[in-house]
């Protein structure tokens, strides 16, 4: 059970509140959506979520199976479960894709595989992204299109197989059919492993790709409304403004 | 493929002589005079004009100022180095007295005991000559002569007159002038016509790299159409007590030649490196400066091309990375003499910790030398508050029809992206260090294969250190 409990963060620089009270709880294999517009503190949960130093968490609680997440630094939050899809991955010149992934492989999941071998399995997760070979002969996110480092995100969740996903505007930058394979390869890995997953975006488009069971509004810091399926439905049929009232 | 190695104090010295030396009062005491040269020469056996050279080289060398320029070197006490070590010198340090820092990053690079008391300056022998003797012949068969310069002058003294400091006169620093005095050791390569020596030449066998000495000099004369790669020096931290290394490299490339010379340098940091390096290109000649500085207190060191011949190139790729007080003042210098000469600079400097890089440079085109090219580029990466990066390029062109560019960068380590790893499960230690390899992989692709290997472990000790 991920959850989070009357959470309160403050951006360090500017020393403003921009989560003011959150709570929320994911059961394993539930997928939520958290929608809300820009400003809402959806991108800085997530980010919180994961450790970013840019954010303080000045009151409340986040916690994975019980373990107190806030303990911990992001590295060991990845080895705890936690994945987060950035909205904007970083660029690292220089570093190339297949060794920074088997290297990122070998410290979640303690195996060693060898080059050859750890290839091979790259190689089937490509196919999944509709992804070339040569994909894993560039440099990380280094002069990708949005699309491309989207799935390069997407191509480190299923490497990773973590418990807990998070996609932060992960359509954000992608044309229909990129978002489609984004889509599948989510809804394969949840087929796979059933992870806990919340999608963060303000358009509700991914949402016909990837189901939630639970949907949240959040405005101004805080979780306004929550509903489930029948929320979701009426989501889609009569979009966010309907919600959100 | 293994590289040729040969270990350039001994393999050619034959075992009684050799005892000969050891059996020797050993080195020469602190400070310079006339008599210590000629001292140095007569033990060597040296023809006249070279004791003559020394002679004069020293003359000059009294008569010149230290730099003003490039870093503080009013730390360096003439009267108190030592100007000539016998290779047999007995005076070792005790395991116990090396540096602790230093011992700890020999654990962390997995250097065997043995190695590392080489490199610690411990021990000052290591016989390689029984395993690499068979590739030695492969050479000779060649016609490759590749000696230590000491025996090169002893058996091709006409050959070496005709080169030695025909590029880098005594005349033209204080250091190579004093180098020109006192020089010993380095090597002397001379590569036949259109011969294509395929596995890199490595002039010293890694561990004994603490013999490479202090005033070392270095010749390589490459023949019309021939290619040569030498590699030099070693990633792990060369201990010497001596504080002041002064080499020099002459290296002349002859019509269609191409050479590859490579440097890495890890000295400890009570040593300045003080090094004159280059080379003279000849029509379509290409020469490439691969240069790797890691360690010493400061570093002043600008590999050149002069390059002469129609359409010959010039290219040096380096890394310079300085720690607490350390100064790496590096860069290059490309001067384009002919038409149609290229060149191209790409130094990468990292600064942690207190460091401070430079990159000091020079891109010259004479008035005569049309259609010539040139592409500098130089990225700094600075990882903390404390740490400086400077960037000082020139440029003189005199033609108009060249084509210059200049590149600058200087970044920081950014929070951003060591957030972004350290979410996907690398500690911030692991995250520096690939940012910082990642930075600096252009020039490490460049390199021989254990060194790239070694560097990158160098670099994870490094960061591991810097986090703490």
């Amino acid at each position: 059970m991920f959850e989070i409990k009357d959470l309160h963060v403050l951006v360090e620089s500017q020393q403003a509140e921009i989560i003011k009270g959150l709570n929320l709880s994911i059961v394993p294999g539930e997928i939520h959506a958290l929608m809300g517009k820009n400003g809402s503190g959806k991108s800085t949960l997530a980010q919180t979520i994961l450790g970013s130093p840019y954010f303080k968490v000045t009151q409340g609680s986040i916690s994975l199976n019980g373990k107190n997440l806030l303990e911990l630094s992001p590295d060991k939050r990845s080895l705890a479960g936690l994945f987060l899809s950035f909205q904007y991955p970083s660029e690292v010149s220089g570093v190339n894709v297949l060794s920074y992934l088997r290297m990122i492989y070998s410290k979640k999941t303690g195996i060693k595989l060898s080059p050859i071998k750890f290839r091979k399995l790259v190689e089937e997760k490509l196919e999944l992204l509709h992804m070339k070979d040569d994909f894993t002969k560039r440099y990380l996110n280094e002069g990708f299109s949005g699309g491309e480092k989207k799935k390069m995100e997407m191509l480190q969740m299923v490497i990773l197989e973590p418990e807990v996903v998070i996609l932060d505007e992960v359509d954000s930058g992608l044309d229909i059919d990129s978002l489609k394979v984004v889509g599948n390869v989510v809804n394969y890995l949840y087929e796979k492993t059933k992870m806990s997953i919340l999608v963060i975006t303000h358009y509700a488009r991914i949402l016909n790709y990837i189901k939630p069971s639970k949907v949240h509004i959040m405005n101004e810091g805080k979780i306004i409304k929550s509903g489930g399926k029948e929320f979701a439905r009426l989501l889609e049929e009569k979009g966010y403004a309907a919600v959100s009232n | 493929m293994l590289p040729f190695q040969i270990d350039m104090t001994y393999s050619q010295v034959k075992k009684d002589k050799r005892d000969r030396i050891l059996a020797k009062p050993n080195s020469a005491p602190v400070g310079l005079n006339q008599a210590l040269i000629r001292q140095i020469s007569g033990i060597k056996g040296e023809p006249k004009w070279m004791l003559d050279f020394r002679l004069e080289a020293y003359k000059t060398f009294l008569k010149q100022k230290n730099p003003t320029w490039g870093g503080d070197l009013s730390g360096i006490d003439y009267d108190k180095i030592r100007y000539y070590l016998n290779p047999g010198s007995n005076e070792k340090l005790n395991w116990s007295e090396v540096p602790q820092e230093i011992k700890e990053t020999f654990e962390k690079l997995g250097i065997p005991q043995a190695e590392r008391e080489f490199l610690a300056g411990v021990k000052a022998q290591y016989d390689s000559e029984v395993v690499y003797s068979s590739l030695r012949e492969e050479l000779e068969e060649e016609g490759v002569i590749f000696l230590s310069m000491d025996e090169g002058l002893k058996r091709y003294p006409e050959k070496v007159k005709d080169y030695f400091g025909k590029l880098v006169p005594s005349a033209d620093n204080k250091f190579a002038a004093l180098n020109s005095a006192v020089w010993s050791g380095g090597s002397f390569v001379y590569i036949p016509k259109n011969s294509h020596i395929k596995r890199p030449l490595q002039a010293y066998f890694r561990i004994n790299a603490v013999s490479m000495g202090q005033f070392e000099r270095t010749l390589i004369v490459a023949d019309e159409g021939s290619y040569v790669h030498y590699v030099e020096g070693c990633t792990a931290p060369t201990y010497s007590e001596s504080a002041l290394h002064a080499g020099v490299v002459e290296i002349f490339v002859k019509k269609g030649a191409r050479v590859r010379y490579t440097t890495i340098q890890n000295w400890s940091t009570n040593v300045y490196n003080l090094v004159t390096k280059r080379a003279r290109v000849e029509e379509n000649g290409v020469m490439e400066w691969v240069d790797g500085n890691f360690g010493s207190g400061l570093t002043m060191k600008y590999p050149s091309c002069y390059l002469v011949g129609k359409s010959a190139r010039g290219e040096t790729l380096s890394i310079a990375f300085a720690q607490e007080n350390q100064t790496q003042d590096t860069g290059s210098k490309m001067m384009h003499l002919a038409p149609n000469t290229s060149s191209n600079v790409i130094s990468k400097s990292i600064s942690m910790q207190g460091g401070k890089t430079n990159y000091r440079g020079l891109v010259y085109v004479a008035s005569g030398a049309d259609n010539c090219k040139s592409h500098v580029e130089c990225h700094s990466l600075i990882l903390d508050k404390k740490s400086l990066a400077g960037t000082l390029p020139q440029m003189d062109i005199r033609n108009s029809t060249a084509e210059a560019t200049h590149e600058a960068s200087v970044s920081k380590l950014e929070d951003e992206k060591l957030f972004y790893l350290r979410s996907r499960g690398l500690t911030e230690a692991e995250a520096r260090s690939l940012i910082v390899s990642g930075f600096i992989e252009p020039v490490v692709k460049e390199l021989p294969m254990e060194y790239a290997v070694e560097l990158n472990r160098l670099l994870e000790f490094e960061m591991e250190k810097a986090v703490c």
